[in-house]
């Protein structure tokens, strides 16, 4: 099982869903049993969450899907 | 169905997704309208090259990133290779350990949500220099793998991994300096407030 160094060290492949399964199970062994490591995962879970949701937050602007929809029509070219 | 209601039908869901990926990309907006309308265009005109099945999404986003590169970015790709500042790992974690819980209303698990408003984050990514911005949003935004990214970019994985971790902890950096601006953190070590 890994340790708390690289542990953290592989918390940002491990939110990036990048590791090998059988990598997963064994950093998720070691979060399960280490507080600290479980409170550097769910930060910087909260983390992402928090930017992808906010980052994502902005209206089309007034008739820009017609403007789109247009864009298709032979006469565009 | 006949091809471009097709096209229309499966590419327009992503319209919103793209706009505001382009509205970070170019931090403008008329030129993100430019750049979404441009990758409907070449979207549209190319496809026939698509092949059923796989991700027109990422499709749709490699389009796009491929024509800000060329567009916006073509003299500064020539030029020097932008360097960012080195920032310690757990930057974000490690300071906002320090938060007076009193100072939050409500539940821990909405403490960060309440710490940085949706500009601040669109702020702190948009700040950054594009070669560590564009990585950024694909992955923390718009969620594409390393892989996708990398053939996005046209750029190697470990190139990809590099650009994501500096990049993000960039980012904490700047989030970290909007919530101390704000008073809701106190620096540690602060000591130069000069008597009056």
């Amino acid at each position: 099982m890994p340790n708390c160094q690289e542990t953290l060290k592989e918390l940002e492949l491990f939110l990036d869903s990048e590791l090998p399964n059988a990598r997963i199970e064994e950093i998720m062994a070691h979060l399960t049993g280490c507080t600290d490591c479980q409170g550097a995962y769910e930060f910087h879970a909260e983390l992402r969450t928090i930017v992808r949701v906010k980052a994502k937050r902005d209206h089309l602007p007034e008739g820009f899907t017609d403007r789109l929809l247009a864009c298709f029509e032979p006469q565009s070219e | 169905m006949n091809t471009k209601d097709q096209f229309t039908s499966d590419a327009m869901q992503y319209a919103p997704q793209l706009f505001s990926t382009a509205l970070r990309m170019t931090r403008s907006r008329s030129d993100a309208e430019d750049l979404v309308q441009e990758t409907y265009i070449k979207g549209w005109r190319s496809f026939h090259t698509f092949q059923e099945g796989t991700n027109l999404r990422a499709w749709l986003f490699r389009i796009m990133t491929n024509t800000y590169i060329n567009k916006y970015n073509a003299q500064k790709r020539k030029g020097t290779e932008v360097e960012l500042d080195d920032v310690e790992e757990l930057f974000l974690y490690k300071r906002l350990g320090a938060i007076d819980q009193s100072q939050l209303s409500s539940s821990a698990e909405d403490q960060m949500l309440e710490l940085f408003t949706d500009d601040e984050v669109k702020n702190a990514l948009e700040s950054l220099p594009e070669d560590f911005r564009i990585p950024v949003l694909l992955s923390d935004v718009d969620g594409f793998s390393y892989k996708e990214i990398a053939e996005m970019l046209e750029i190697p994985i470990g190139t990809v991994m590099s650009r994501l971790h500096r990049g993000r902890k960039a980012m904490q950096k700047m989030l970290y300096e909007y919530a101390r601006d704000k008073g809701l953190i106190v620096e540690p070590e602060t000591v130069e407030g000069s008597g009056e």
